[in-house]
């Protein structure tokens, strides 16, 4: 117990070094990809040959659906560093990344049903891809509450890392679901291996809310990653009584 | 403007689809803003601050 | 270090039965992870009647028939090699059209026609402007329900 005390004080001291320099910046670029990228996406994309209008959903369901799955995978990877390698800042950084993660999953789950309900003509199917995606909302609901679950708050950060490595194997499922089963939900369009079948100007505006969407989850883990290092600060200077 | 809104007749759907991106990270951003402020003022009362460890 | 060594095998050894014992359940359920049939796995192993599924794929081009009360549609549904007629009473969504691949949930008649209750749209991967749509169309290039040639431009 003694020994990652030292090494506690010393990472996260210079993590939250890092992160104050670079959390403005981060900051202004966010707002500015946030700004280009609903401006391309609702007014510069043209309408698609099918869907008509209603193919503007895509731009914000599918980067919150990607972010939201690789966020996941930084969860897992975090949960091992704590497990394997009891690594301190890793716990706080995963308290960090959850809620995040939640977030993107239900906009991608809400927004998907909103261009279901026009385009396939229902708000939900049972079908692989979309219950797998609701799987992965649950495990970030569960990891949340696993980790606030315990007194002892490092009890809930073990208990939440091996949710997350157990849940590892959903991602997967997701991605591939769409090639292993029938869905509804249509194959990917931008990952696979032969280019995307997306027209580059609705492909531009796609990407730029890719990126939007990945400095705001960059912004926020920083942001909130450096709430919990003061979190747990105060919650060691209670128990020591200093 | 009203064919911007109307959204060719699908404005039902796409609004609301932004609006819950809108408003679940933007409510998301504000919390955790509010968080670290609290946060920020409680290790400062108690000298625990960057600033104050710094200058001893 | 052993310690942690240890530790990483332990979570890499776990991790990866837990995959394989995932895999295996999802190879036993394939069945029921399946949202629809094609009408080849249909013609190939028939359900028996009055049993509630799903069927999927290509609206037939010209097979589409209004009632007179317009409320009834009929359309053969294709995966190319097998056909079957599909009867549905009822609204059908914006993407319905021929040459569109489609999902029913129904049950299939003892005449061999699908009776569908709900009749869904299934999009598929390509997005472009109606122009480039158009344009492709016109060059002879590509056809609706066809994967895009690989340079939209």
């Amino acid at each position: 117990m003694a020994m990652p005390s030292i090494h506690f004080l010393a990472n996260p001291a210079r993590f939250q070094r890092f992160s104050a320099r670079i959390l403005p910046w981060l900051g202004a670029l966010t707002a500015l990809l946030w700004a280009s990228g609903l401006y391309m996406a609702l007014l510069v994309a043209p309408p698609d040959y099918q869907q008509g209008e209603t193919v503007r959903i895509m731009f914000v369901h599918v980067p919150a659906a990607w972010w939201s799955m690789a966020a996941y995978a930084l969860l897992a990877g975090l949960g091992a560093a704590l497990l394997v390698w009891r690594h301190p800042l890793a716990a706080l950084m995963a308290r960090a990344v959850a809620p995040v993660g939640a977030a993107y999953a239900l906009v991608c789950l809400v927004s998907g049903s909103f261009w279901g309900r026009p385009m396939w003509g229902t708000w939900w199917v049972w079908d692989a891809r979309l219950t797998s995606m609701l799987l992965l909302f649950f495990l970030y609901l569960g990891h949340i509450a696993l980790s606030r679950a315990f007194d002892d708050s490092e009890r809930g950060d073990r208990a939440a890392a091996v949710l997350a490595l157990v849940g590892v194997v959903n991602l997967p499922v997701i991605k591939f679901s769409v090639d292993w089963w029938n869905t509804l939900h249509q194959p990917a369009s931008v990952m696979k291996l032969d280019g995307p079948a997306i027209h580059p100007s609705i492909l531009t505006p796609l990407l730029v809310m890719a990126a939007a969407y990945l400095a705001l989850l960059v912004f926020l883990v920083l942001l909130r990653t450096e709430t919990e290092i003061g979190r747990r600060r105060l919650e060691t200077a209670a128990l020591t009584g200093r | 403007m009203g064919g911007f809104l109307s959204m060719g007749g699908h404005g039902a759907y796409i609004w609301p689809a932004y609006g819950i991106a809108v408003a679940a990270l933007g409510g998301l951003l504000i919390w955790s803003l509010r968080a670290r402020a609290k946060v920020q003022r409680e290790l400062q009362d108690r000298g625990l601050d960057r600033r104050a460890r710094e200058r001893r | 270090m052993t310690r942690k060594r240890k530790r990483l095998w332990l979570l890499l050894g776990s991790l990866g039965a837990f995959a394989v014992a995932v895999g295996l359940v999802l190879v036993a359920l394939n069945d029921s992870l399946v949202f629809f049939y094609s009408p080849t796995e249909i013609a190939a192993k028939p359900p028996p009647a009055e049993k509630s599924l799903r069927i999927g794929g290509l609206v037939a081009p010209g097979s589409v028939v209004k009632s007179a009360d317009g409320l009834t549609t009929t359309f053969d549904v294709t995966d190319t090699s097998h056909t079957l007629k599909v009867s549905y009473r009822g609204q059908l969504p914006d993407l319905f059209r021929e040459g569109q691949g489609i999902v029913a949930l129904g049950t299939l008649r003892a005449d061999g026609v699908f009776a569908a209750r709900e009749v869904l749209a299934k999009h598929d991967e390509n997005y472009m402007p109606p122009e480039v749509a158009d344009a492709l169309k016109k060059a002879g290039r590509w056809k609706e329900g066809e994967p895009v040639p690989g340079n939209t431009k």
